[in-house]
């Protein structure tokens, strides 16, 4: 079994699926022939055509506009937008016609669509290069939201996300890209979405995280008994595995890098408040982003949540 | 070192049809008879279905509308030249393509009272359902156009907006894309003058919006947005060149919004009395008309006919649209993905 990083991983299920599927375009900026600025889609330009991995214009507007309309026509585009921080020009396609074509033409027209693009900050990025808004997403209805945090959850994930029947924001941590290498299968297989996976079972806490974030929160548990799950798929979340966790520790800490106001935490802890307060013994704690515009450089260590936050989070609730 | 003129371009106006009912012959597009009957009677259908959508607006039996008289041309001329596979792109002011290409009438009127499911286009037909924010759909049709060019289908993709849809950023998109890729696309934009309470002469300081094209390397064409042949003529040439491979062609069809831009406004408060009634003396229907007297194709006794045969169509309409049973509350949920999610079941419930 070949052992991948994540854009290795990715670049092999795209091309894959490709090879099983001719309604598979992708469309992007430097998607073709530049493989993606971080290689994901490398050598499938020469491998599928130009036609097949199409080199936009610098639109991002346009790129996701154009992958409704090929939607819609039977296709299934897989789009990239090169950097989250550029998606929001984006947001008025996603919102107002990807999330909504289904509802509105009662099923006639829908938009199987994935748009792939790099989230999160620490790789010492430029401004606007290190986005997390998620939560946005997983506040519309109509879209999915995917967040893998491993090579091989990248590929199975995106595999399944490509065959979805609606449209799927499928965000890759940047910090992971070339972080991690693993074993991960060749040809098919799929991870379903909308579930959630125990990474580590454990009894005295329940420490919920996503994407990059999850590597720290592994390295944050040692020491402690604690259940650690990824959540994988934010929209629709996994309320089940959750709540059964959460109901056998009764103790929970969140950890993503998003800001903390509004971010997708919030709706976790509100589930947990709604369906399991009588299980919890210690209050829900969320480790977050700061309520700040992710800093540039210098500063970026400071934002994200630290091995050392997560720990005094875990001691917090462990006191009760 | 030099001062050169390195490129220029000129921007067509056609005009076929005046306001006296008078064509120029040697611009005639290929209509036999009963396709200019057709044509007018789908222009007499559009008007008097906006006449009756008007009133039950009035009566509470229709929620906010927009409608769309004065426009007939535009939307008649465009729709006439498709085939079945095209497809189309509408905005919220297209009730006379939706009409025009046989969309159910009661459907339409379905969608203004509030229910969407008069959005769901009939498996026949290729209309997306109308687009609220301005300009939005003109992406919608270049992707379709990027994907029957890949599937080397001979589709073409034909969007409606407006003159305030050139002024969004997703028309420089849509437009840029179209031109780089040579799409079969075609721009239907109604330059209705107004965008609510926005001159023409306001939205840009272009001197036409057909010249817009050519900065995109794509043809541009300005036509009398009141003379239904002219608008016919242009589509029909876009359409050719979209299916031959020659890519995408911007039509600025020039006509006026007669009515208000919704039933909710009230354009006495930014335009003038004067510039209304120019506009109506250029009146679309009034001068296929004559033009339809003087070559023996209109008679008071067909128009008698015709404007019976409408009467009982929107009749009809009106009674099957008065029968539907009101949506159920669980339909909000259906169609938000394929399948409910965990969630959504949970919600049901209070249904």
């Amino acid at each position: 079994m070949p052992k991948l990083n994540m854009v290795q991983a990715i670049n092999f299920a795209l091309k894959e699926e490709m090879k099983r599927d001719d309604s598979i375009v992708i469309l992007g900026e430097d998607v073709g022939r530049d493989g993606g600025v971080f290689r994901t889609t490398e050598g499938l330009s020469d491998e599928f055509g130009a036609e097949r991995v199409i080199d936009t214009p610098l639109s991002e507007s346009g790129i996701i506009g154009a992958a409704i309309g090929m939607a819609a026509y039977g296709l299934r585009p897989v789009a990239e937008i090169q950097f989250m921080g550029f998606i929001y020009s984006a947001i008025d396609q996603i919102f107002s016609h990807a999330a909504r074509i289904r509802y509105r033409s009662r099923g006639r027209y829908t938009c199987p669509m994935v748009i792939r693009t790099p989230y999160g900050a620490g790789v010492k990025a430029l401004e606007l290069h290190s986005e997390s808004t998620e939560a946005f997403f997983c506040h519309m209805p109509g879209i999915k939201v995917v967040v893998p945090s491993t090579p091989y959850h990248a590929k199975g994930l995106l595999i399944s996300s490509i065959r979805d029947p609606d449209p799927v924001i499928f965000l890759e941590a940047m910090r992971l890209y070339r972080l991690i290498k693993e074993d991960v299968p060749e040809g098919d297989y799929t991870i379903p979405l909308g579930k959630a996976r125990i990474v580590q079972e454990g009894n005295d806490v329940t420490v919920i995280s996503w994407g990059s974030m999850l590597h720290r929160t592994l390295q944050s548990v040692e020491g402690y008994d604690a259940e650690v799950i990824d959540l994988m798929t934010l929209s629709p979340f996994d309320e089940e595995t959750l709540l059964n966790s959460v109901k056998k520790t009764g103790r929970v800490v969140i950890v993503h890098e998003a800001p903390k106001t509004c971010g997708f935490g919030a709706e976790l802890s509100a589930t947990i408040a709604e369906d399991a307060i009588l299980y919890l013994k210690a209050p829900i704690l969320r480790v977050t982003g700061y309520d700040v515009l992710v800093p540039l450089a210098k500063l970026e260590d400071y934002y994200l949540p630290s091995v050392e936050r997560i720990r005094r989070a875990i001691e917090e609730v462990m006191k009760f | 070192m030099a001062e050169r003129i390195i490129e220029s371009f000129q921007v067509k106006r056609i005009e076929i049809l005046d306001e006296k009912g008078d064509a120029d012959e040697s611009l005639m597009p290929a209509l036999s008879d009963s396709d200019i009957r057709r044509i007018y009677e789908l222009l007499l259908l559009l008007r008097t279905f906006d006449d009756r959508a008007l009133k039950l607006q009035r009566e509470g039996r229709l929620g906010t509308y927009a409608p769309i008289l004065g426009q007939e041309a535009s939307q008649v001329g465009s729709a006439f030249a498709l085939e079945k596979s095209d497809w189309i792109f509408p905005s919220y002011r297209e009730s006379g393509v939706y009409i025009a290409i046989g969309y159910p009438i009661y459907m339409i009127l379905q969608y203004w009272t509030g229910d969407e499911r008069g959005l769901k286009t009939p498996d026949d037909l290729n209309i997306l359902p109308i687009s609220i924010p301005v300009g939005t759909q003109i992406l919608h049709a270049v992707g379709t156009a990027m994907a029957a060019k890949y599937r080397k289908e001979k589709t073409a993709a034909i969007t409606y907006f407006g003159d305030g849809g050139t002024s969004k950023g997703d028309f420089h998109e849509g437009l840029n894309m179209a031109g780089v890729f040579k799409l079969p696309v075609i721009f239907i934009c109604q330059n209705n003058q107004w965008a609510i309470s926005m001159p023409r002469s306001k939205q840009s300081a272009s001197k036409t919006l057909a010249q817009k094209a050519y900065g995109y390397g794509i043809e541009g064409l300005q036509v009398d947005g009141n003379d239904v042949f002219a608008v016919y003529k242009a589509t029909e040439y876009a359409l050719r060149k979209a299916r031959q491979g020659e890519g995408p062609t911007f039509i600025e069809c020039v006509t006026y919004r007669i009515a208000d831009h919704t039933t909710a406004d009230d354009a006495t408060r930014y335009r003038s009395k004067e510039e209304v009634e120019t506009w109506k003396a250029k009146d679309p229907m009034q001068r296929l008309k004559l033009f339809m007297e003087k070559k023996g194709l209109w008679t008071a006794q067909y128009q008698k006919e015709v404007e019976e045969k409408i009467k009982s169509m929107i009749d009809e309409a009106v009674k099957t649209l008065e029968s539907i049973e009101p949506p159920q509350p669980r339909e909000m949920f259906t169609y938000i993905y394929e399948k409910l999610t965990p969630r959504q079941i949970k919600q049901l419930k209070d249904f």
